[in-house]
């Protein structure tokens, strides 16, 4: 699994991937389309530090908008409420992609 | 202080949290600190030290910050550009690993905190985090009824007002810039940060001024 590299503005996707353990990407967004908000920088990966790793390479970490109604089934609020999650590049992929 | 780092299983501090001093948790967690303290990982020093830095931190903080950011166009946008250099700047140190990221509500955006994933929270400033964020209901909640959580709390907020949720899951810690509330053009940086509350703070509330103008 590499590393994409994204910048602002950017369409994605997050892999749907069942991974057990340490996993910092939340379930209810796996598989579902956003944007790249902004880049927030390159930190240790915690599915690697979890168990005693070195967390080597960082990863790249994106701040990634989702549109609420995109995400929950009757969601009550309006079109415009927007959820963000910040996810490392190797759990993200273009929207293209598919 | 010299430390017994031999394998004793007295305690110099209160175990806290569910099922007090002698529950499965606090018997865990006493037998892990004991494993690591006799393994050389760290010492009972360095988990001293680190209860008296999180005890140290408060809310007030996260409110000082605001109150100054309010009566300082420069110092806010510091704080929004480089949190760790304003809380300095403010004599707080909140250096560390952890980055931290202030989102700012305006008119059209009002934003929430939440972390699904465990209680990421910008402890370094605020201390840490009240039992309710902690909560199932509110983790679960606060991602996909925002609104309905915020009314619960005495915030409703107007449809044209974007709500903005940030889920805090991995290396960011959160905190919300509040509006200034109307009516307070007189009020000096202390009086302010008095209406900075907590909950504000992660934002299921907003500064109110009790003297403001119907």
């Amino acid at each position: 699994m590499t590393s994409e590299r994204f910048t602002t503005g950017d369409r994605v996707r997050v892999r749907e991937e069942e991974k057990q353990g340490h996993v910092r990407t939340p379930d209810y967004v796996r598989g579902k389309l956003g944007r790249v908000d902004s880049v927030l920088g390159e930190f240790g990966n915690p599915e690697s530090l979890a168990y005693g790793g070195s967390g080597l390479p960082e990863k790249p970490l994106y701040k990634v908008g989702f549109r609420q109604t995109d995400l929950w089934q009757g969601y009550a609020g309006t079109e415009s409420d927007t959820l963000y999650v910040d996810i490392y590049g190797h759990w993200l992929e273009p929207e293209e992609g598919e | 202080m010299s430390e017994d780092r031999g394998h004793s299983h007295e305690h110099p501090h209160e175990a806290a949290g569910p099922g007090g001093e002698s529950g499965w948790y606090a018997r865990r967690t006493r037998a892990i600190e004991a494993l690591l303290v006799e393994k050389g990982v760290l010492t009972r020093d360095d988990v001293r030290g680190q209860i008296s830095y999180v005890e140290s931190r408060s809310p007030e903080n996260g409110a000082r910050l605001v109150a100054r950011a309010w009566v300082d166009e420069e110092f806010k946008r510091l704080l929004l550009s480089d949190t760790k250099a304003a809380a300095s700047e403010m004599g707080l140190d909140a250096s560390g690993p952890v980055q931290f990221v202030v989102v700012e509500n305006t008119p059209e955006v009002h934003n929430l905190i939440v972390c699904t994933l465990c209680s990421c929270y910008p402890r370094a400033i605020l201390g840490r985090p009240p039992d309710w964020y902690k909560s199932f209901n509110y983790r679960s909640r606060a991602v996909s009824e925002p609104r309905a959580v915020m009314r619960e709390f005495g915030l409703e907020l107007p449809e044209d007002i974007e709500v903005a949720v940030h889920d805090s899951s991995a290396d960011i810690r959160y905190m919300v810039l509040p509006m200034r509330p109307p009516d307070t053009e007189g009020m000096g940086e202390e009086d302010l940060s008095r209406l900075v509350t907590r909950d504000a703070l992660v934002g299921v509330s907003v500064p109110r001024f009790e003297g403001a103008r119907a």
